[in-house]
């Protein structure tokens, strides 16, 4: 499963830019759909055990030991990691599809499967390893790669500057993670999860006590704000949209980012030691799911839009791990994978029908021209507000009601943070697909009037129905009345301290189910109201607080920024200018002044040197003769 | 009668003298020459007189030495002076000044 992924990049690598534009797409599709294949194999695998023994550890060979310290590449096959694989080779797979469609006639073609294969396959290190410090090396491994695909399209400023952006703020996560392991291992000694000397990490934790486990959740929560994008970290994964809308949808939006929760899923052991420490995550969570639903509603740009969604939904999701219902949060990332994949493979055939306008303002009436791509991306739409049955509602439902059950004064939060993902979510829609064309003008700064929309190809539409049914089915596996076989009792063995509950009585379950479905019908209906009509610019509903995002870059700008280019212009004109630089010139200042003294020494003439000899023996007789005399 | 060994020391110390003088004062590279052997010889002498006078033949075995280096010495500075002088048609010493800094 985890060697598919990387036969196809190297195979890629090596042979791809030959074959070109169709078949390394083929190549790289076919090498992620055997992965899911695999996947499904060892699942089934997986499910012929009984539950308390699902948990396969290989060891393949130890990387390196040193003192106390055995690092070992292994990999944990137990029902967290599968659920991960499952869904990361499924979407990714279907990615792929729509991938041979969207980058046609790309210059870089092959370069573009060639990085998405080795996503893949660091996701699947990421989430298979049985060590921190493997799953580190996949963590970096999607950053890198995270890194490639923003800056796709390099020679675009904004592209190349945007993957600048996420590199960075995820090395400001990567330290908390790596502070965290070393914190960890300083602790227990391993850095295993479950198996290894003393049971692992999971085995140890009496040495985690006090404020150690409280120092270590937090520190994998900045690991996770990085990320998964989330407050303070989260301003990178709107600029990370500059990436081909393929990338966005598997990397930034159903994959990569969440892969902070599934390190503070997987490290849940840890977290339930410090009940501050989840506190924390839980109202990180919900802040940031306020904060990035409050920004989507003001911005033109379709996948901008799209991007504080997800930024909003992983806070949900962050809102579940700090409510210590851990398959709450993998329900949620799961059904967020299906159909946000869904929302930004519709939105990329929306601009690709568009000739790559992605301005909200400059689209309209789409529905007459992209069937397909209206009726996938509406239930997309559905499946994220929360409208019941689709699966968004039941996954939603799961995190505010574990969220009720433990902070209701988030609860409340979350839930008009429901309402305000209704109305963002039917804007787009209306926006998008409803009323009247505005993309056959001129635009208002002249930008030329576009032709007829076109429908996307086959290959773009085939994902879209794959993905679209998921969203309306994909809730199956955890519906509140089907316990018995669901991804509750599935996960139960790994989360052993999970707090879920479904033990809300049935009517306050129904009363909760009915609060979310209202919230979601509000939204919904006040957004249509609002947006329906010829008149699109509002700027009383688009204050300039929320399109610049709360005003967070500036103020990193002023606080960050700006005083780092100080200090940086200080130690490069007065530092290395003066001191450094003034130091060594000054060294070659005295030898050259030494040197410009000595040279008249130097007259060239033998007598004087030969007087210089008899002087100098002069003296050494002298000396000697004293020290005969008075020594 | 015998000298005593303060005459043949006296006798080498103006002869070193002589040399070291003639070295500084002189421009043509032969007569340096000259004066160097002067002053070699002188301090074969000395070596020679404190053999004698203390009765050690190892100051007599020194002057063979000295003998040898200085013929070596001679054969490699006459050839330096005479490609020299076919190069530059001078055997005056300041004329050689290439290594003035």
């Amino acid at each position: 499963m985890l060697l598919l992924p990387l036969a196809g990049f190297l195979v890629l690598l090596t042979v791809g830019r030959r074959v070109g534009d169709p078949i390394a797409g083929w190549i790289g599709t076919a090498a992620v759909g055997g992965s899911f294949v695999v996947a499904c194999i060892v699942f089934a695998g997986l499910l012929g055990l009984p539950a308390d023994q699902r948990l396969v550890v290989h060891n393949y060979y130890t990387w390196f030991a040193s003192g106390g310290l055995s690092v070992p590449v292994g990999t944990q096959v137990d029902p967290l990691s599968m659920t991960m694989c499952l869904f990361i080779t499924g979407v990714s797979a279907l990615i792929h599809l729509y991938s041979i469609g969207y980058m046609k006639a790309d210059r870089d073609y092959s370069k573009f499967f060639v990085y998405m294969n080795l996503f893949v396959f660091s996701m699947l290190l990421l989430v298979l390893a049985n060590n921190l410090v493997l799953t580190f090396v996949g963590w970096e491994g999607v950053g890198v790669c995270s890194y490639f695909l923003i800056a796709f399209w390099f020679e675009r400023d904004a592209a190349a500057s945007a993957g600048k952006k996420a590199m960075i703020y995820n090395r400001i996560g990567d330290a908390g993670f790596l502070l965290a392991i070393f914190l960890i291992f300083f602790k227990t000694g391993t850095v295993s999860y479950e198996s290894g000397p003393g049971g692992g990490i999971f085995g140890q934790l009496s040495h985690l006590g006090g404020g150690t486990a409280t120092v270590v959740v937090l520190l994998l929560l900045l690991a996770a704000a990085g990320k998964s994008a989330q407050i303070p970290l989260f301003n990178w994964l709107p600029d990370a949209m500059e990436g081909p809308t393929p990338v966005s949808a598997l990397i930034h939006a159903a994959t990569m980012v969440t892969a902070g929760v599934y390190l503070l899923c997987r490290m849940n052991p840890v977290l339930h030691l410090t009940a501050h420490g989840m506190t924390v995550i839980a109202v990180i969570g919900t802040a940031t799911a306020f904060v990035a639903a409050t920004i989507a509603c003001a911005q033109q740009d379709i996948k901008r839009v799209l991007a504080f969604s997800t930024v909003s939904q992983i806070g949900y999701m962050m809102l579940a791990v700090g409510s210590g219902a851990y398959t709450a949060a993998i329900f949620l990332m799961v059904m967020h994978a299906f159909f946000k994949a869904l929302l930004f493979l519709g939105a990329g055939s929306v601009i690709h029908g568009l000739e790559d306008e992605q301005d909200l303002k400059r689209m309209g009436a789409l529905r007459r021209y992209m069937r397909w791509t209206t009726v996938t991306f509406s239930i997309g739409w559905l499946a994220i507000i929360g409208i019941p049955p689709l699966s968004g509602f039941w996954a939603k439902g799961d995190v505010l009601d574990n969220a009720f059950a433990h902070y209701p004064g988030l609860w409340v939060v979350a839930l008009l943070t429901a309402v305000l993902t209704a109305y963002y979510m039917s804007r787009l829609e209306v926006l998008t697909f409803g009323d009247e064309p505005r993309w056959d003008t001129v635009g208002p700064h002249g930008e030329p009037a576009h032709h007829t929309p076109h429908e996307a190809p086959l290959i773009m539409l085939v994902p879209l129905v794959v993905l679209a049914v998921l969203s309306l089915f994909g809730e199956v596996i955890n519906l509140p009345w089907a316990h018995t076989h669901s991804l509750n009792s599935f996960l139960a063995p790994v989360f052993s301290a999970d707090q879920y509950v479904d033990g809300l009585t049935t009517t306050r379950q129904w009363v909760l189910g009915l609060a979310d479905a209202v919230a979601a019908v509000v939204g919904a209906v006040f957004a249509v109201i609002l947006w329906r009509g010829a008149a699109v610019d509002k700027p009383a509903w688009e204050p300039a607080f929320l399109q610049r995002v709360w005003y967070w870059d500036d103020a990193y700008d002023l606080v960050i920024g700006r005083p780092s280019q100080r200090l940086a212009a200080f130690c490069a004109w007065v530092i290395d200018g003066r001191i450094i630089d003034g130091a060594v010139n000054g060294v070659a200042h005295l030898a050259k002044v030494t040197g410009t003294a000595a040279r008249r020494l130097q007259t060239g003439y033998a007598r004087n040197y030969a007087l210089g000899i008899a002087l100098g023996m002069a003296l050494l007789v002298a000396f000697m003769l004293s020290r005969t005399w008075w020594g | 009668m015998s000298l005593s060994g303060a005459w043949y020391l006296g006798l080498s110390a103006i002869v070193f003298t002589i040399g070291a003088i003639g070295l500084l004062v002189r421009r043509n590279v032969l007569i340096m020459f000259m004066c160097i052997e002067l002053m070699l010889n002188a301090a074969n002498l000395t070596f020679v007189t404190f053999a004698r006078m203390l009765g050690d033949i190892g100051g007599q075995a020194v002057v063979f030495f000295v003998l040898v280096v200085a013929a070596a010495e001679v054969v490699v500075g006459l050839g330096i002076v005479v490609t020299n002088f076919r190069r530059r048609a001078t055997t005056v010493a300041d004329d050689l000044d290439a290594l003035k800094g």
